[in-house]
Protein backbone atom coordinates (compact mmCIF):
# COMPACT_ATOMS: atom_id res chain seq x y z
CA UNK A 1 0.00 0.00 0.00
CA UNK A 2 1.16 3.49 -0.69
CA UNK A 3 2.44 5.65 2.15
CA UNK A 4 -0.48 8.03 1.95
CA UNK A 5 -3.01 5.21 2.26
CA UNK A 6 -1.23 3.80 5.32
CA UNK A 7 -1.08 7.26 6.88
CA UNK A 8 -4.75 7.85 6.20
CA UNK A 9 -5.84 4.55 7.70
CA UNK A 10 -3.51 5.04 10.66
CA UNK A 11 -4.87 8.51 11.40
CA UNK A 12 -8.48 7.43 10.91
CA UNK A 13 -8.25 4.46 13.21
CA UNK A 14 -6.51 6.50 15.89
CA UNK A 15 -9.08 9.29 15.58
CA UNK A 16 -11.95 6.84 15.98
CA UNK A 17 -10.27 5.36 19.03
CA UNK A 18 -9.73 8.86 20.44
CA UNK A 19 -13.39 9.79 19.96
CA UNK A 20 -14.57 6.56 21.56
CA UNK A 21 -12.22 7.04 24.50
CA UNK A 22 -13.34 10.64 24.94
CA UNK A 23 -17.03 9.70 24.86
CA UNK A 24 -16.49 6.96 27.42
CA UNK A 25 -14.39 9.36 29.43
CA UNK A 26 -17.20 11.89 29.37
CA UNK A 27 -19.77 9.32 30.50
CA UNK A 28 -17.67 8.00 33.35
CA UNK A 29 -16.41 11.49 34.16
CA UNK A 30 -19.97 12.31 35.14
CA UNK A 31 -20.06 9.11 37.20
CA UNK A 32 -16.80 10.00 38.93
CA UNK A 33 -18.03 13.51 39.63
CA UNK A 34 -21.28 12.41 41.21
CA UNK A 35 -19.67 9.69 43.33
CA UNK A 36 -16.70 11.77 44.45
CA UNK A 37 -18.71 14.90 45.27
CA UNK A 38 -21.08 12.66 47.20
CA UNK A 39 -18.25 11.19 49.28
CA UNK A 40 -16.94 14.67 50.02
CA UNK A 41 -20.45 15.54 51.23
CA UNK A 42 -20.53 12.44 53.49
CA UNK A 43 -23.05 10.59 51.38
CA UNK A 44 -22.97 7.88 48.72
CA UNK A 45 -23.54 8.87 45.13
CA UNK A 46 -25.84 7.00 42.75
CA UNK A 47 -25.45 3.29 43.39
CA UNK A 48 -28.70 1.80 42.17
CA UNK A 49 -28.26 1.78 38.40
CA UNK A 50 -25.94 -1.17 37.96
CA UNK A 51 -23.19 -2.16 40.41
CA UNK A 52 -21.76 0.98 42.03
CA UNK A 53 -24.04 3.03 39.84
CA UNK A 54 -21.86 2.32 36.80
CA UNK A 55 -24.85 2.25 34.47
CA UNK A 56 -26.04 5.66 35.70
CA UNK A 57 -24.49 7.51 32.73
CA UNK A 58 -26.31 5.09 30.42
CA UNK A 59 -29.57 5.91 32.17
CA UNK A 60 -28.84 9.63 31.93
CA UNK A 61 -28.04 9.34 28.25
CA UNK A 62 -31.24 7.43 27.53
CA UNK A 63 -33.26 10.01 29.41
CA UNK A 64 -31.79 12.91 27.47
CA UNK A 65 -32.21 11.00 24.23
CA UNK A 66 -35.95 10.55 24.58
CA UNK A 67 -36.69 14.11 25.67
CA UNK A 68 -38.66 16.46 23.47
CA UNK A 69 -36.54 18.72 21.29
CA UNK A 70 -37.75 22.25 22.02
CA UNK A 71 -36.69 25.25 19.93
CA UNK A 72 -37.97 28.61 21.26
CA UNK A 73 -40.35 30.56 19.03
CA UNK A 74 -38.14 33.51 18.18
CA UNK A 75 -34.92 31.57 18.04
CA UNK A 76 -32.71 31.35 15.00
CA UNK A 77 -33.21 27.67 14.17
CA UNK A 78 -29.97 27.09 12.34
CA UNK A 79 -27.73 28.80 14.88
CA UNK A 80 -29.64 27.29 17.77
CA UNK A 81 -28.92 23.82 16.49
CA UNK A 82 -25.39 24.67 15.39
CA UNK A 83 -24.22 26.21 18.68
CA UNK A 84 -23.80 22.98 20.67
CA UNK A 85 -21.98 21.44 17.73
CA UNK A 86 -19.56 24.36 17.56
CA UNK A 87 -18.91 24.02 21.26
CA UNK A 88 -18.42 20.27 21.23
CA UNK A 89 -16.20 19.79 18.20
CA UNK A 90 -13.12 21.68 19.48
CA UNK A 91 -13.23 19.57 22.63
CA UNK A 92 -13.01 16.47 20.45
CA UNK A 93 -10.25 17.59 18.13
CA UNK A 94 -7.89 19.38 20.47
CA UNK A 95 -6.31 16.15 21.64
CA UNK A 96 -5.15 15.21 18.17
CA UNK A 97 -1.74 16.79 18.74
CA UNK A 98 -1.00 15.27 22.13
CA UNK A 99 1.32 12.26 22.07
CA UNK A 100 0.21 9.60 24.50
CA UNK A 101 3.18 7.32 24.21
CA UNK A 102 6.22 6.47 22.19
CA UNK A 103 6.83 3.86 19.54
CA UNK A 104 4.87 0.66 19.92
CA UNK A 105 4.58 -2.47 17.89
CA UNK A 106 1.20 -3.96 17.08
CA UNK A 107 1.26 -7.21 15.07
CA UNK A 108 4.36 -6.07 13.21
CA UNK A 109 3.10 -2.57 12.56
CA UNK A 110 5.17 0.09 14.28
CA UNK A 111 3.54 3.36 15.12
CA UNK A 112 3.84 6.22 17.52
CA UNK A 113 1.02 6.57 20.01
CA UNK A 114 -0.72 9.84 19.35
CA UNK A 115 -2.37 11.07 16.19
CA UNK A 116 -0.22 13.90 14.91
CA UNK A 117 2.63 15.42 16.87
CA UNK A 118 2.93 18.52 14.73
CA UNK A 119 5.68 21.01 15.36
CA UNK A 120 3.22 23.80 16.31
CA UNK A 121 1.16 21.69 18.67
CA UNK A 122 0.82 24.37 21.33
CA UNK A 123 -0.38 26.92 18.80
CA UNK A 124 -2.97 24.43 17.51
CA UNK A 125 -4.25 23.89 21.04
CA UNK A 126 -4.63 27.60 21.75
CA UNK A 127 -6.40 28.16 18.44
CA UNK A 128 -8.82 25.29 18.82
CA UNK A 129 -9.84 26.09 22.37
CA UNK A 130 -10.68 29.61 21.28
CA UNK A 131 -13.26 28.32 18.79
CA UNK A 132 -15.54 27.01 21.51
CA UNK A 133 -16.14 30.57 22.68
CA UNK A 134 -18.10 31.09 19.47
CA UNK A 135 -20.40 28.23 20.32
CA UNK A 136 -21.25 29.71 23.67
CA UNK A 137 -21.97 33.23 22.50
CA UNK A 138 -24.05 31.83 19.62
CA UNK A 139 -26.00 29.69 22.05
CA UNK A 140 -26.78 32.70 24.15
CA UNK A 141 -27.78 34.83 21.16
CA UNK A 142 -29.77 32.22 19.30
CA UNK A 143 -31.89 31.43 22.36
CA UNK A 144 -33.99 34.61 22.00
CA UNK A 145 -33.80 34.93 25.78
CA UNK A 146 -32.32 37.98 27.54
CA UNK A 147 -30.83 35.96 30.35
CA UNK A 148 -29.30 33.40 28.06
CA UNK A 149 -27.74 36.22 26.07
CA UNK A 150 -26.27 37.78 29.18
CA UNK A 151 -25.00 34.41 30.33
CA UNK A 152 -23.42 33.76 26.97
CA UNK A 153 -21.73 37.16 26.96
CA UNK A 154 -20.43 36.68 30.48
CA UNK A 155 -19.11 33.28 29.70
CA UNK A 156 -17.34 34.34 26.54
CA UNK A 157 -15.85 37.39 28.26
CA UNK A 158 -14.59 35.14 31.04
CA UNK A 159 -13.09 32.66 28.62
CA UNK A 160 -11.24 35.16 26.50
CA UNK A 161 -9.89 37.00 29.54
CA UNK A 162 -8.40 33.86 30.98
CA UNK A 163 -7.12 32.65 27.63
CA UNK A 164 -4.55 35.45 27.69
CA UNK A 165 -3.09 34.33 30.99
CA UNK A 166 -3.26 30.72 29.80
CA UNK A 167 -1.31 31.52 26.65
CA UNK A 168 1.37 33.37 28.59
CA UNK A 169 1.69 30.59 31.13
CA UNK A 170 2.03 28.03 28.33
CA UNK A 171 4.83 30.18 26.94
CA UNK A 172 7.10 29.21 29.85
CA UNK A 173 7.48 25.47 29.04
CA UNK A 174 7.69 26.36 25.36
CA UNK A 175 10.57 28.75 26.01
CA UNK A 176 12.38 26.26 28.18
CA UNK A 177 12.04 23.54 25.56
CA UNK A 178 12.64 25.77 22.58
CA UNK A 179 9.89 24.04 20.63
CA UNK A 180 6.12 24.23 20.33
CA UNK A 181 5.77 20.54 19.66
CA UNK A 182 4.15 18.71 22.55
CA UNK A 183 6.30 15.66 21.97
CA UNK A 184 9.44 17.71 22.50
CA UNK A 185 8.02 19.36 25.62
CA UNK A 186 7.16 15.98 27.10
CA UNK A 187 10.53 14.49 26.33
CA UNK A 188 12.22 17.55 27.84
CA UNK A 189 10.68 16.60 31.19
CA UNK A 190 12.47 13.30 31.51
CA UNK A 191 14.48 14.38 34.50
CA UNK A 192 12.29 16.98 36.17
CA UNK A 193 8.73 17.93 35.54
CA UNK A 194 8.17 21.54 34.56
CA UNK A 195 5.85 22.08 37.52
CA UNK A 196 8.94 22.11 39.73
CA UNK A 197 10.91 24.41 37.47
CA UNK A 198 8.01 26.75 36.67
CA UNK A 199 5.67 26.63 39.68
CA UNK A 200 4.13 30.03 38.99
CA UNK A 201 3.31 29.19 35.40
CA UNK A 202 1.93 25.85 36.51
CA UNK A 203 -0.38 27.32 39.11
CA UNK A 204 -1.56 30.01 36.71
CA UNK A 205 -2.26 27.34 34.12
CA UNK A 206 -4.29 25.32 36.59
CA UNK A 207 -6.38 28.36 37.53
CA UNK A 208 -7.00 29.36 33.92
CA UNK A 209 -7.78 25.73 33.14
CA UNK A 210 -10.74 25.99 35.52
CA UNK A 211 -11.87 29.30 34.06
CA UNK A 212 -11.69 28.01 30.48
CA UNK A 213 -13.97 25.08 31.18
CA UNK A 214 -16.43 27.18 33.21
CA UNK A 215 -15.75 25.01 36.22
CA UNK A 216 -16.15 25.99 39.84
CA UNK A 217 -15.26 28.41 41.26
CA UNK A 218 -15.57 30.16 37.89
CA UNK A 219 -18.90 28.65 36.96
CA UNK A 220 -21.10 31.74 37.18
CA UNK A 221 -22.21 31.46 33.53
CA UNK A 222 -23.76 28.08 34.10
CA UNK A 223 -24.86 28.34 37.68
CA UNK A 224 -28.45 27.32 38.24
CA UNK A 225 -29.13 30.06 40.72
CA UNK A 226 -27.77 32.91 38.63
CA UNK A 227 -29.19 33.97 35.29
CA UNK A 228 -31.41 30.89 35.34
CA UNK A 229 -28.67 28.58 34.03
CA UNK A 230 -27.13 31.10 31.67
CA UNK A 231 -26.53 30.24 28.05
CA UNK A 232 -27.97 26.71 28.25
CA UNK A 233 -31.35 27.84 29.58
CA UNK A 234 -33.33 27.08 26.45
CA UNK A 235 -31.58 23.83 25.64
CA UNK A 236 -33.06 20.45 26.48
CA UNK A 237 -32.64 16.86 25.44
CA UNK A 238 -29.81 15.99 23.08
CA UNK A 239 -28.66 19.60 22.62
CA UNK A 240 -28.21 19.89 26.36
CA UNK A 241 -26.38 16.59 26.28
CA UNK A 242 -24.06 18.07 23.66
CA UNK A 243 -23.18 21.05 25.89
CA UNK A 244 -22.75 18.79 28.88
CA UNK A 245 -20.51 16.54 26.82
CA UNK A 246 -18.50 19.52 25.59
CA UNK A 247 -17.84 20.66 29.14
CA UNK A 248 -16.60 17.30 30.37
CA UNK A 249 -14.53 16.63 27.28
CA UNK A 250 -12.94 20.06 27.63
CA UNK A 251 -12.12 19.13 31.21
CA UNK A 252 -10.45 15.95 30.05
CA UNK A 253 -8.64 17.70 27.20
CA UNK A 254 -7.35 20.47 29.43
CA UNK A 255 -6.22 17.90 32.01
CA UNK A 256 -4.28 16.04 29.32
CA UNK A 257 -2.65 19.28 28.23
CA UNK A 258 -1.77 20.24 31.79
CA UNK A 259 -0.29 16.79 32.35
CA UNK A 260 1.74 17.06 29.15
CA UNK A 261 3.02 20.57 29.72
CA UNK A 262 3.77 20.51 33.42
CA UNK A 263 3.56 17.01 34.80
CA UNK A 264 5.64 14.98 32.40
CA UNK A 265 2.90 13.68 30.12
CA UNK A 266 2.98 9.95 29.62
CA UNK A 267 6.30 9.57 31.40
CA UNK A 268 6.79 8.47 34.95
CA UNK A 269 10.10 7.66 36.55
CA UNK A 270 10.03 6.41 40.10
CA UNK A 271 11.93 9.01 42.13
CA UNK A 272 15.53 8.26 43.13
CA UNK A 273 15.62 5.29 40.77
CA UNK A 274 16.04 4.81 37.10
CA UNK A 275 12.88 2.78 36.63
CA UNK A 276 10.95 4.28 33.76
CA UNK A 277 7.40 3.06 34.04
CA UNK A 278 6.40 4.27 30.62
CA UNK A 279 8.65 1.77 28.92
CA UNK A 280 6.90 -1.22 30.47
CA UNK A 281 4.66 -3.47 28.40
CA UNK A 282 6.58 -2.55 25.28
CA UNK A 283 5.52 1.06 25.56
CA UNK A 284 1.84 0.34 26.11
CA UNK A 285 2.03 1.43 29.75
CA UNK A 286 2.47 5.06 28.73
CA UNK A 287 -1.21 5.80 27.91
CA UNK A 288 -2.23 4.36 31.26
CA UNK A 289 0.21 6.60 33.08
CA UNK A 290 -1.25 9.59 31.25
CA UNK A 291 -4.71 8.28 32.10
CA UNK A 292 -3.84 8.10 35.78
CA UNK A 293 -2.63 11.69 35.71
CA UNK A 294 -5.81 12.79 33.95
CA UNK A 295 -7.97 11.04 36.54
CA UNK A 296 -5.99 12.70 39.31
CA UNK A 297 -6.47 16.07 37.64
CA UNK A 298 -10.21 15.46 37.21
CA UNK A 299 -10.51 14.51 40.85
CA UNK A 300 -8.68 17.71 41.78
CA UNK A 301 -11.16 19.75 39.73
CA UNK A 302 -14.10 17.93 41.30
CA UNK A 303 -12.61 18.46 44.75
CA UNK A 304 -12.35 22.20 44.07
CA UNK A 305 -15.92 22.29 42.89
CA UNK A 306 -17.09 20.71 46.14
CA UNK A 307 -15.06 23.09 48.27
CA UNK A 308 -15.15 26.60 46.89
CA UNK A 309 -18.00 29.07 46.52
CA UNK A 310 -18.55 30.86 43.24
CA UNK A 311 -16.49 33.93 42.46
CA UNK A 312 -18.57 37.02 41.72
CA UNK A 313 -18.32 38.10 38.13
CA UNK A 314 -16.58 41.43 38.59
CA UNK A 315 -14.04 39.92 40.94
CA UNK A 316 -13.51 37.13 38.44
CA UNK A 317 -12.68 39.60 35.67
CA UNK A 318 -10.52 41.69 38.00
CA UNK A 319 -8.61 38.57 39.01
CA UNK A 320 -8.02 37.55 35.41
CA UNK A 321 -6.86 40.93 34.16
CA UNK A 322 -5.25 42.52 37.21
CA UNK A 323 -3.59 39.52 38.85
CA UNK A 324 -3.10 36.60 36.49
CA UNK A 325 -2.14 38.53 33.39
CA UNK A 326 0.61 40.63 35.02
CA UNK A 327 1.92 37.59 36.91
CA UNK A 328 2.11 35.40 33.85
CA UNK A 329 3.66 38.22 31.86
CA UNK A 330 6.31 38.75 34.54
CA UNK A 331 6.94 35.03 34.64
CA UNK A 332 7.36 34.92 30.87
CA UNK A 333 9.85 37.80 30.98
CA UNK A 334 11.90 36.26 33.77
CA UNK A 335 11.91 32.87 32.06
CA UNK A 336 12.99 34.47 28.79
CA UNK A 337 15.88 36.22 30.51
CA UNK A 338 16.97 33.03 32.27
CA UNK A 339 16.75 30.98 29.10
CA UNK A 340 18.74 33.58 27.21
CA UNK A 341 21.40 33.47 29.90
CA UNK A 342 21.53 29.67 29.52
CA UNK A 343 20.71 29.10 33.19
CA UNK A 344 18.76 25.93 32.50
CA UNK A 345 20.43 22.74 31.32
CA UNK A 346 19.53 22.23 27.71
CA UNK A 347 16.27 20.48 27.08
CA UNK A 348 14.73 19.06 23.95
CA UNK B 1 -1.73 38.48 50.64
CA UNK B 2 -2.35 36.29 47.67
CA UNK B 3 -0.33 33.61 49.44
CA UNK B 4 -2.50 33.92 52.53
CA UNK B 5 -5.69 33.57 50.50
CA UNK B 6 -4.25 30.68 48.60
CA UNK B 7 -3.39 28.94 51.85
CA UNK B 8 -6.95 29.54 53.06
CA UNK B 9 -8.21 27.72 49.97
CA UNK B 10 -5.90 24.82 50.75
CA UNK B 11 -7.19 24.72 54.31
CA UNK B 12 -10.73 24.48 52.97
CA UNK B 13 -9.72 21.69 50.65
CA UNK B 14 -8.14 19.79 53.53
CA UNK B 15 -11.41 20.06 55.44
CA UNK B 16 -13.46 18.70 52.58
CA UNK B 17 -11.13 15.82 51.82
CA UNK B 18 -11.38 14.71 55.45
CA UNK B 19 -15.03 13.96 54.80
CA UNK B 20 -14.14 11.37 52.20
CA UNK B 21 -12.73 9.19 54.95
CA UNK B 22 -15.76 9.48 57.21
CA UNK B 23 -18.48 6.85 56.82
CA UNK B 24 -21.39 8.21 54.80
CA UNK B 25 -24.65 8.94 56.55
CA UNK B 26 -26.76 7.57 53.73
CA UNK B 27 -29.27 4.85 54.58
CA UNK B 28 -29.91 2.35 51.81
CA UNK B 29 -33.68 2.53 51.89
CA UNK B 30 -35.64 0.24 51.49
CA UNK B 31 -33.14 -2.42 52.51
CA UNK B 32 -32.20 -0.42 55.61
CA UNK B 33 -34.75 1.66 57.49
CA UNK B 34 -33.97 4.58 59.75
CA UNK B 35 -35.29 3.98 63.28
CA UNK B 36 -38.20 6.21 64.29
CA UNK B 37 -38.77 8.11 67.51
CA UNK B 38 -41.25 6.61 69.93
CA UNK B 39 -43.73 9.45 69.47
CA UNK B 40 -43.44 9.54 65.68
CA UNK B 41 -46.78 10.57 64.14
CA UNK B 42 -47.59 8.23 61.26
CA UNK B 43 -50.87 6.66 60.19
CA UNK B 44 -53.79 6.53 62.62
CA UNK B 45 -55.14 3.38 64.25
CA UNK B 46 -58.41 2.83 66.13
CA UNK B 47 -57.56 0.77 69.18
CA UNK B 48 -59.55 -1.95 70.97
CA UNK B 49 -59.74 -3.16 74.55
CA UNK B 50 -58.33 -6.57 75.49
CA UNK B 51 -61.76 -8.22 75.25
CA UNK B 52 -62.22 -7.09 71.66
CA UNK B 53 -64.56 -4.15 72.14
CA UNK B 54 -63.58 -0.97 70.30
CA UNK B 55 -62.40 1.93 72.39
CA UNK B 56 -64.04 4.51 70.11
CA UNK B 57 -67.38 5.74 71.47
CA UNK B 58 -68.29 7.91 68.48
CA UNK B 59 -68.11 11.24 70.31
CA UNK B 60 -66.48 13.00 67.28
CA UNK B 61 -64.21 15.12 69.47
CA UNK B 62 -61.38 14.16 67.11
CA UNK B 63 -63.34 15.52 64.17
CA UNK B 64 -63.96 18.73 66.07
CA UNK B 65 -60.30 19.09 67.00
CA UNK B 66 -58.89 18.35 63.54
CA UNK B 67 -57.49 21.59 62.05
CA UNK B 68 -57.64 20.21 58.51
CA UNK B 69 -61.21 18.85 58.73
CA UNK B 70 -60.00 15.43 57.71
CA UNK B 71 -62.17 13.19 59.96
CA UNK B 72 -65.78 12.20 59.38
CA UNK B 73 -67.65 10.46 62.23
CA UNK B 74 -71.20 9.13 62.27
CA UNK B 75 -72.26 7.56 65.53
CA UNK B 76 -75.01 5.07 66.41
CA UNK B 77 -76.40 3.54 69.59
CA UNK B 78 -75.00 0.31 71.02
CA UNK B 79 -77.56 -2.41 71.88
CA UNK B 80 -76.74 -5.43 74.01
CA UNK B 81 -77.25 -7.76 71.07
CA UNK B 82 -74.95 -5.77 68.85
CA UNK B 83 -72.30 -4.09 71.00
CA UNK B 84 -69.27 -2.45 69.48
CA UNK B 85 -67.93 -0.38 72.35
CA UNK B 86 -68.40 -0.31 76.17
CA UNK B 87 -70.49 2.86 76.15
CA UNK B 88 -73.74 4.27 74.87
CA UNK B 89 -72.54 5.01 71.36
CA UNK B 90 -70.05 3.71 68.84
CA UNK B 91 -68.68 5.08 65.55
CA UNK B 92 -70.88 3.67 62.77
CA UNK B 93 -68.88 5.49 60.13
CA UNK B 94 -65.31 6.62 60.73
CA UNK B 95 -63.28 7.98 57.80
CA UNK B 96 -60.06 9.94 57.64
CA UNK B 97 -59.10 11.72 54.42
CA UNK B 98 -55.34 11.17 54.29
CA UNK B 99 -54.89 13.93 51.72
CA UNK B 100 -56.22 16.47 54.20
CA UNK B 101 -54.54 15.06 57.28
CA UNK B 102 -51.50 17.02 58.44
CA UNK B 103 -50.43 14.42 61.02
CA UNK B 104 -50.50 16.97 63.83
CA UNK B 105 -51.85 14.56 66.45
CA UNK B 106 -54.63 16.85 67.75
CA UNK B 107 -57.17 14.05 67.28
CA UNK B 108 -55.02 11.83 69.47
CA UNK B 109 -54.85 14.56 72.12
CA UNK B 110 -58.60 15.22 71.98
CA UNK B 111 -59.78 11.60 72.27
CA UNK B 112 -61.25 10.88 75.75
CA UNK B 113 -60.83 7.12 75.50
CA UNK B 114 -57.39 6.90 73.82
CA UNK B 115 -59.08 5.26 70.85
CA UNK B 116 -57.42 7.11 67.96
CA UNK B 117 -53.62 6.89 68.11
CA UNK B 118 -50.99 7.90 65.57
CA UNK B 119 -48.74 4.93 64.93
CA UNK B 120 -45.49 4.55 63.00
CA UNK B 121 -46.69 3.60 59.50
CA UNK B 122 -45.52 6.21 56.96
CA UNK B 123 -45.61 4.28 53.70
CA UNK B 124 -48.91 5.70 52.53
CA UNK B 125 -49.39 6.11 48.81
CA UNK B 126 -52.44 5.85 46.59
CA UNK B 127 -53.21 5.85 42.89
CA UNK B 128 -56.37 7.92 43.03
CA UNK B 129 -58.13 10.33 45.40
CA UNK B 130 -60.86 7.85 46.27
CA UNK B 131 -58.45 5.43 47.88
CA UNK B 132 -57.00 8.24 50.01
CA UNK B 133 -60.10 8.09 52.24
CA UNK B 134 -59.21 5.56 54.93
CA UNK B 135 -62.30 3.83 56.31
CA UNK B 136 -62.95 2.39 59.71
CA UNK B 137 -62.12 -1.12 58.54
CA UNK B 138 -58.70 0.05 57.37
CA UNK B 139 -57.98 1.94 60.60
CA UNK B 140 -59.27 -0.54 63.18
CA UNK B 141 -56.64 -2.76 64.75
CA UNK B 142 -57.15 -6.54 64.59
CA UNK B 143 -58.80 -8.30 67.54
CA UNK B 144 -56.19 -8.95 70.26
CA UNK B 145 -55.66 -12.58 71.34
CA UNK B 146 -58.24 -13.56 73.92
CA UNK B 147 -60.85 -11.16 72.61
CA UNK B 148 -63.90 -11.59 70.46
CA UNK B 149 -64.59 -9.67 67.25
CA UNK B 150 -67.23 -6.89 67.25
CA UNK B 151 -70.22 -6.79 67.09
CA UNK B 152 -70.46 -8.78 70.28
CA UNK B 153 -73.51 -10.16 72.06
CA UNK B 154 -73.18 -9.33 75.74
CA UNK B 155 -75.37 -10.13 78.80
CA UNK B 156 -77.75 -7.22 79.35
CA UNK B 157 -76.71 -4.70 81.97
CA UNK B 158 -72.98 -5.44 81.93
CA UNK B 159 -72.07 -2.14 80.25
CA UNK B 160 -74.50 0.39 81.66
CA UNK B 161 -72.18 3.35 82.34
CA UNK B 162 -72.66 6.24 79.95
CA UNK B 163 -68.95 6.88 79.88
CA UNK B 164 -66.82 3.74 80.00
CA UNK B 165 -63.98 3.17 82.48
CA UNK B 166 -60.60 4.09 81.19
CA UNK B 167 -59.01 0.76 82.03
CA UNK B 168 -59.50 -2.41 80.06
CA UNK B 169 -62.83 -3.94 81.14
CA UNK B 170 -62.59 -7.45 82.61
Amino acid sequence: MSDIAILAIDATVKSVILIVVLLTGFAYGTWLERRFIARIQVRIGPNRAGPFGLLQPVADGLKLFVKEDVIPLGADKILFTLAPVITAIPALIVLAVVPIGEQVNLFGYTTTLGIADINVGVLYIMAVTSISVYGIVLAGWASANKYAMLGGLRSSAQMISYELAMGLSILAPVMMTGSMSLGDIIRAQQNTWFIFLQPIAGIIFIITMLAETNRAPFDLPEAEQELTAGYITEYGGMKFAAFFMAEYMKMIAVSVIAASLFFGGYQFTIPFTNIQLHTLLGGWMAPFILGAKVVASLMFMIWLRATLPRIRYDRLMAFGWKVLLPLSLANAVVTAVLVALDVFPSFG
Amino acid sequence: MIIRRGLAILEGMATTIKHVFQPPVTVQYPEQVRPLAERFKGRHELKRYDNGLEKCIGCALCAAACPADAIWVESAENTDEERYSPGERYAKTYEINMLRCIFCGYCEDACPTEAIVLEHEYRLSFYDRKSAIYTKEMLLVPVPPGGKPTPQKVPPGSFDRAIPDMENPK
